[in-house]
């Protein structure tokens, strides 16, 4: 069994910027209201006509350049979102085809925010087993497009963006240290759009009851996000034989500043080594990891060789976790071997 | 210790108040907590008692007494 790791990154977010100022004219909340709540300022909201694959196109552009990949190298494209283009095709095939992918493997994989850590450790599995070399996978998401703006609660907290990364074998002690996925059923209702699918079928009636935009029971949700954090890194660290103090940076989902801060302080974590962009981008769904790791490598704050954990969470309920030593691209003996 | 006293102890740790300001009847927005701060110090007593407080029982939990009450009716 080879050894996983990232070899390229990539993110994209819309130019448009909507700020806390933005949404005082639109419901009844301020700056400060939504400053101490989320620690969000703004999010950036894709232009109507733009779909979620402009975006995970142009995230996976820059990742596979970043990664020095032709696009038919790769094998494996596996897009997570919530808001893809169409119910299908997958989102992931029309992604290829623009990039000029052609023949390989590509499928959508929903497991809410926690999609893009569901989708890495998926397509890891498929490199491990020697099935396939390359793969790319994305999270992206246009949340603007399902979000219901007279809600004052939930409107304030998502943002539109994606992230990409490359897969392939590294060198021997690098990449994926450990993995683990999990999901919760019962708290389903918790975090939903209701309509659209086969339970509540698009009519006239779902929409006028606004029944296509996302629920959230923020709540319940935050409690259940803070404890998964927290039992995710836990169990994590036991299971790759790492203390808390081994690990460099942390990268958790990018919901809410609040829910951060709450499980950071429940691990003892210095704020240093917990990554935060949410301030500029709010909650982007599966596209939040992805673009946090994408952002944090650009400022230097991963280095090779260091330890990172990436924890995400979200509907379904859904939660995944990966420990990744970072570095070791271009294994040669893999290379060796498919020569 | 009693209920109360464990209660008190969680609120001067979770939202760094001092406890001569936490009694029966004070309220938990007296004390400057806002939904989330109260959420968390839902969690916290949840944890502590090992018990669930559901969401719209929380709600009604305005003063350091509902709390108090609450947890011994559901010990």
């Amino acid at each position: 069994m080879s050894r996983v790791g990232i070899v390229g990154l990539g993110s994209y977010v819309p130019e448009d910027i909507l700020t806390n100022k933005d949404f005082e004219k639109m419901v009844d909340t301020t700056d400060s209201w939504i400053t101490a709540r989320t620690g969000i300022k703004e999010r950036r909201k894709a232009r109507e006509g733009v779909p979620v694959s402009e975006l995970c196109y142009q995230a996976a552009r820059q990742a596979l350049e970043d990664a020095g990949i032709l696009p038919q190298e790769v094998e494996l494209v596996i897009v997570a979102s919530v808001t893809p283009d169409y119910a299908f095709p997958a989102t992931a095939c029309l992604v290829a085809d623009r990039l000029g992918i052609s023949k390989a493997a590509a499928f959508d994989l929903e497991a809410g925010c926690s999609g893009f850590i569901y989708a890495a450790v998926t397509a890891s599995q498929f490199i491990a087993a020697g099935m396939y070399r390359t793969a790319l996978v994305i999270g992206g998401e246009t949340l603007s497009k399902i979000t219901n703006w007279q809600d004052r609660g939930t409107c304030v907290l998502f943002g539109d963006g994606a992230g990409a990364a490359v897969l392939q074998p590294v060198e021997d002690g690098y990449g994926f240290l450990g993995m683990e996925l999990g999901a919760d059923g019962s708290g389903g209702d918790l975090l939903i759009q209701p309509a659209g699918g086969s339970s509540i079928p698009a009519t006239t009636a779902s929409v006028q009851a606004n029944l296509h935009t996302i629920r959230m029971a923020g709540r319940e949700v935050f409690k259940f996000a803070v404890r998964v954090i927290e039992e995710s890194v836990q169990s994590l660290l036991s299971k790759c034989d790492l203390r808390l103090e081994d690990i460099d940076l942390f990268l958790f989902h990018q919901a809410n500043q609040r829910i951060i801060e709450a499980a950071a302080r429940r691990l003892e974590l210095d704020q240093e080594k917990v990554f935060v962009n949410l301030e500029r981008y709010g909650n982007t769904s599966a596209a939040s990891i992805p673009l946090a790791l994408d952002e944090a490598v650009q400022q230097k704050r991963i280095r090779d060789g260091d330890i990172l954990m990436m924890v995400g969470f979200g509907a379904g309920l859904t939660w995944g976790a990966i420990a990744c030593k970072w570095g070791g691209k271009g294994n040669k003996d893999d290379q060796n071997e498919n020569l | 210790m009693g209920v109360f006293e464990k209660v008190k102890a969680i609120v001067v740790e979770q939202l760094g108040v001092d406890e001569n300001e936490v009694t029966l009847e004070t309220s938990f927005e007296s004390l400057n907590a806002d939904s989330l701060d109260i959420v968390e110090l839902v969690m916290a007593l949840e944890e502590e008692f090992d018990l669930d407080i559901p969401d719209d029982e929380a709600e009604k939990l305005r003063t350091i007494g509902n709390a108090v009450n609450y947890i011994k009716g559901n010990q």
